[in-house]
């Protein structure tokens, strides 16, 4: 029914600009990986795989890459942990305070990322409001310093970052879920346990998995929460990434590592999108 | 039965009110700092002050971040909506080589760490000898969020019924007159949705314009930089001011979307196309 | 102009009145999927035409490609001497009651009403009265502020056809309009939607699948199977004459004949009557109201009578229906025929009963390569419609 004018007119304009500003930005990116920086300190175009090799042989690279995903892991796993039941709950015991409890959810997201990491470090630090309540219901002595700068202080603000995400897609998929199977399975002398294992979990794994992925992707690339909380051993892949395009200058390896980045999280993406088609019978 | 079917485990209810209190805890505890004339940290809170606030609106910094901020999140707002829209219905309704590859590269941003993109623009503008500045944060901004235009507009249109647009034509409108007629009000709630989400997120950005920062702060950045020094109850106080009018947008939207009746769930349709099969 | 052979009747049988729509041999593929195969047509000035046929027939496809939302992928369509089909929507005047009424949920009945008016700039005032008479037209002049969402669905109904007619179009075209009403409110609708055809004068196309709807309302019916034209005629000439076995189990009942044909004479089974048909295998239609029993007038008058054919045969089965009943039976050779006759009681016995047929009632038919409709060797009866 659209003439062809209506369709060209819809479909131009926002081809031409996804090419400038994604497309021709990723392209320069691949290039930019296998181009090297010269003694002078400018980018020399000769193409060669010198970045990739270095990333292969220099143990800091891949062994920074395993602890980001480790820590991604673990946010991914304690988001699940704490976004499903909560989804749960929501889908099939709130009655009519369903929508109240969903904009509950909703609410902590509208609140800025970095005001959140903020919080966190004010509510770790040495000085901060955990450890002066400890010490003041004289539960220690004297501050815990493992709180903040640690992987665990990055894992935890992630986790409080990312759990509205995990659980918007788990929420919509259990409430995708018609209300008589659940019924039906009770009929058929399913006890509440056998349906939700039976029935009930296996219609949501395509909103776990798009959870999981959202979570463990994006941890995977946050580079300011390590910053801010994470110290030493709290550094990620990221962060090495910004060095290079900053202090370190160089430009050429840090896009090899952002095109490993790039590679992991869209094969992640890929193969996380073929598990949900399996699992999705609609 | 039918009680204990529906109230559930009580562990359930537990967890439930478990996970809110670490939702909320920090931004509770954000706010009531704000006002704590000892600084950030120290327990009990003591003092109640408003100085925080005092000293916080006489920090022109601050504000010009907060101005340019404004600038950033409205301009990239428009951009992403320009463009944003007609992908929408590009990919509803038009045929073209190469479709399915274009609402990926679309949505990516959506879900990729902010890092990529930024860095990615980043070599762009030096290709190009674009000097870093505001303009650029806007360019990237715009760009990243068209996703967000893009599936909330998507989402609204898989909604509406076509029958609507050819009725429309049928009565002599044109095409331009039943996009501005008939499609526009009913995608009103997505758009202003779209709209509210676009700009709360780029007043909030900071992975890409991290990368693509001129001479200019936006508020964040500017956080930023105070974060790298120290903690100061200013950044309290800013923040909670900035959550209020979060808090005002989400009223906002909530009354819009009641008004109408039956509307989509700000946000929602995004986290599902770009979690879901959708992406 | 390409008019089409047989069956199809394609020239207009509404007599005096001129060709205001030409269809002409226009053909849609979707991909392979051929929707459309060589659709030709004249629709008078003025005339009511019902586009009949199952899901999938096409016929909808047809009514948007005469409203310009799909392309023909050949053929033509031409209006008034002009070609219709290469204009956008926006430029015919024809207009459409849509399926689902298609109301715009933002506006209220009057801006609904007024939106083809005020498109087109009328002034404020003509915009305002021709509303106002248009709703009066379909009797909603009390709704003019509601939403459409606060309405019921007959009324959204009148609305519809309301924000069509308004603008005076050349030609209606009406997808299955009534489909979404009951039962009763269906019926009156049928009615008023006739008289108001009558009294505005428009050349309405109506598209559905009832055909008791079609038959009710309509000076033409084409009847539209598998994309192609079956037959086109007025309601009772395709009742009573129906061109093909199709067309005759899809309008009514009927009983499909498998005959021999020998020198003048058909044989069913046990049952034999005069044809002017040559030799050879035939198909005959004989619809089960033009069976009757035998009255004794009949049995002791004229039996030398070729065109009136007796016959004996079992009672097997009775199906009330209020004013008629159906009746099964099977006649002394075995074959299978059902009768419509007026309620009465009938003896419950095994004793044969005696009935009779008009030759002239046997109505030659082609056979429909089938598909949809099986036709058993024996006669059988199609279930067509209710």
């Amino acid at each position: 029914m659209f003439s062809r004018t209506y369709r060209t007119a819809i479909t131009v304009p926002p081809l031409v600009w996804v090419a400038v500003f994604l497309l021709v930005p990723y392209l320069l990116m691949f290039c930019y990986s296998f181009w090297s920086v010269s003694e002078s300190g400018t980018i020399a175009h000769s193409w060669n795989l010198d970045n990739y090799h270095e990333l292969l042989t220099k143990p800091v690279y891949w062994q920074t890459l395993l602890r980001s995903m480790w820590i991604a892991a673990r946010v991914m796993f304690f988001s699940m942990l704490l976004g499903y039941p909560l989804a749960y709950f929501l889908s099939f015991h709130a009655g009519g305070r369903k929508d109240l409890y969903y904009q509950l959810v909703i609410i902590p997201l509208w609140v800025s990322y970095l005001v959140r990491a903020y919080a966190w470090k004010t509510i770790l630090g040495t000085d901060g409001v955990l450890n002066t309540l400890l010490q003041y219901v004289h539960l220690t002595s004297h501050p815990l310093d493992f709180l903040l700068y640690s992987p665990f202080a990055v894992v935890l603000t992630l986790t409080h970052i990312y759990t509205p995400f995990t659980f918007l897609p788990i929420y919509a998929s259990l409430e995708h879920i018609p209300h008589n199977l659940v019924e039906a399975s009770h009929d058929l002398g399913a006890t509440p346990a056998q349906t939700f294992w039976r029935v009930i979990f296996p219609l949501s794994i395509p909103g776990v998995l798009a959870g999981a992925t959202f979570a463990f992707v994006l941890s995977l690339g946050d580079f300011l929460a390590p910053l801010l909380l994470g110290g030493p051993s709290g550094i990620m892949i990221s962060n090495i990434v910004v060095s290079l395009f900053g202090a370190a200058y160089n430009w050429p390896l840090g896009a090899a590592i952002s095109l490993c980045m790039l590679a992991l999280v869209l094969g992640l993406i890929f193969f996380s999108e073929r598990l949900e088609k399996k699992w999705s019978f609609s | 039965m039918k009680r204990a079917l529906h109230q559930g485990p009580r562990w359930l209810t537990a967890h439930a009110l478990a996970v809110f209190a670490f939702l909320y805890l920090p931004i509770a505890i954000l706010i009531l700092y704000s006002f704590n004339g000892q600084g950030v940290g120290g327990f009990p809170p003591s003092d109640l002050t408003l100085n925080w606030y005092r000293i916080l609106f006489s920090d022109a910094a601050i504000w010009d971040s907060v101005l340019n901020s404004l600038l950033v999140a409205a301009t990239a707002m428009l951009i992403a909506l320009l463009f944003g829209i007609p992908a929408a219905l590009a990919l509803d309704r038009a045929q073209f080589p190469g479709k399915a590859a274009f609402r990926r590269l679309v949505l990516l941003p959506l879900i990729l760490p902010g890092i990529i993109t930024g860095l990615s623009l980043l070599m762009l503008f030096r290709v190009a000898e674009v000097k870093l500045s505001l303009v650029t944060i806007v360019l990237g901004h715009g760009t990243a969020l068209i996703s967000v235009a893009t599936t909330e507009v998507f989402a609204g249109l898989q909604k509406l019924n076509r029958a609507q647009e050819e009725a429309s034509l049928d009565l002599g409108a044109t095409y331009w007159q039943t996009f501005w007629r008939i499609t526009v009000p009913n995608l009103k709630l997505s758009i202003i949705g779209a709209a509210l989400l676009i700009f709360t997120l780029s007043m909030d950005e900071i992975a890409v314009s991290f990368f693509l920062i001129g001479r200019d702060n936006t508020l964040p950045l500017e956080i930023w930089g105070r974060l790298r020094r120290g903690i100061t109850p200013e950044i309290n106080a800013i923040s909670t001011i900035i959550f209020m009018f979060s808090l005002i947008a989400i009223v906002f939207w909530y009354r819009l979307r009641t008004r109408a009746e039956v509307t989509p769930e700000i946000g929602a349709e995004l986290v599902e196309t770009a979690g879901g099969s959708g992406f | 102009m390409a008019t089409k052979s047989e069956p199809a009747v394609a020239t207009s049988s509404h007599p005096g009145a001129a060709s205001l729509v030409s269809i002409r041999s226009v053909a849609k593929h979707f991909g392979k999927n051929i929707v459309l195969r060589d659709i030709s047509l004249e629709i008078a000035e003025g005339e009511f035409l019902t586009i009949l046929g199952e899901s999938g027939s096409g016929k909808t496809t047809l009514l948007r490609i005469l409203a310009g939302f799909e392309h023909s992928t050949s053929g033509e369509v031409w209006m008034q001497g002009e070609r219709l089909d290469t204009e956008p929507p926006y430029r015919r005047r024809v207009n459409t009651v849509f399926q689902h009424y298609a109301l715009f949920p933002h506006m209220t009945v009057e801006q609904n009403v007024g939106y083809g008016l005020a498109i087109a700039k009328r002034p404020a005032a003509e915009i305002q009265s021709r509303v106002a008479e248009a709703l009066a037209k379909v009797k909603m002049s009390a709704c003019a502020k509601s939403k459409p969402s606060k309405i019921s669905g007959g009324q959204q109904q009148r609305i519809a056809l309301a924000r069509a007619l308004v603008n005076r179009p050349r030609l209606l075209l009406l997808d299955e309009p009534l489909s979404a009403l009951d039962a009763n409110l269906r019926r009156q609708m049928q009615v008023e939607l006739k008289a108001l055809q009558r009294e505005v004068g428009i050349t309405f196309i109506f598209v559905t699948h009832d055909q008791d709807e079609a038959m009710v309302m309509s000076d033409r019916i084409a009847l539209l199977r598998s994309g192609e034209l079956e037959q086109v005629a007025s309601p009772r000439e395709i009742y009573n004459r129906p061109a093909t076995s199709y067309t005759a189990q899809f309008i009514g009942h009927t009983n499909l004949l498998h005959a021999e044909v020998r020198q003048g004479t058909a044989t069913c089974s046990a049952l034999k009557w005069p044809t002017s048909l040559p030799d050879g295998a035939a198909l005959f239609s004989l619809r089960p109201e033009c069976i009757r029993p035998a009255t004794a007038a009949s049995a002791t008058g004229s039996p030398g009578n070729a065109a009136t054919v007796r016959f004996r045969a079992k009672l097997r089965d009775q199906a009330f229906h209020g004013a008629t009943e159906l009746l099964r039976v099977e006649s002394d050779g075995g074959l299978i025929l059902t009768i419509r006759t007026a309620s009465r009681d009938l003896p419950n016995s095994e004793a044969p009963l005696e009935f009779e047929i008009s030759a002239a009632d046997a109505i030659p038919v082609r056979a429909s390569n089938s598909n949809s409709s099986s036709s058993s060797h024996s006669g059988s009866q199609s279930e067509g419609g209710v």
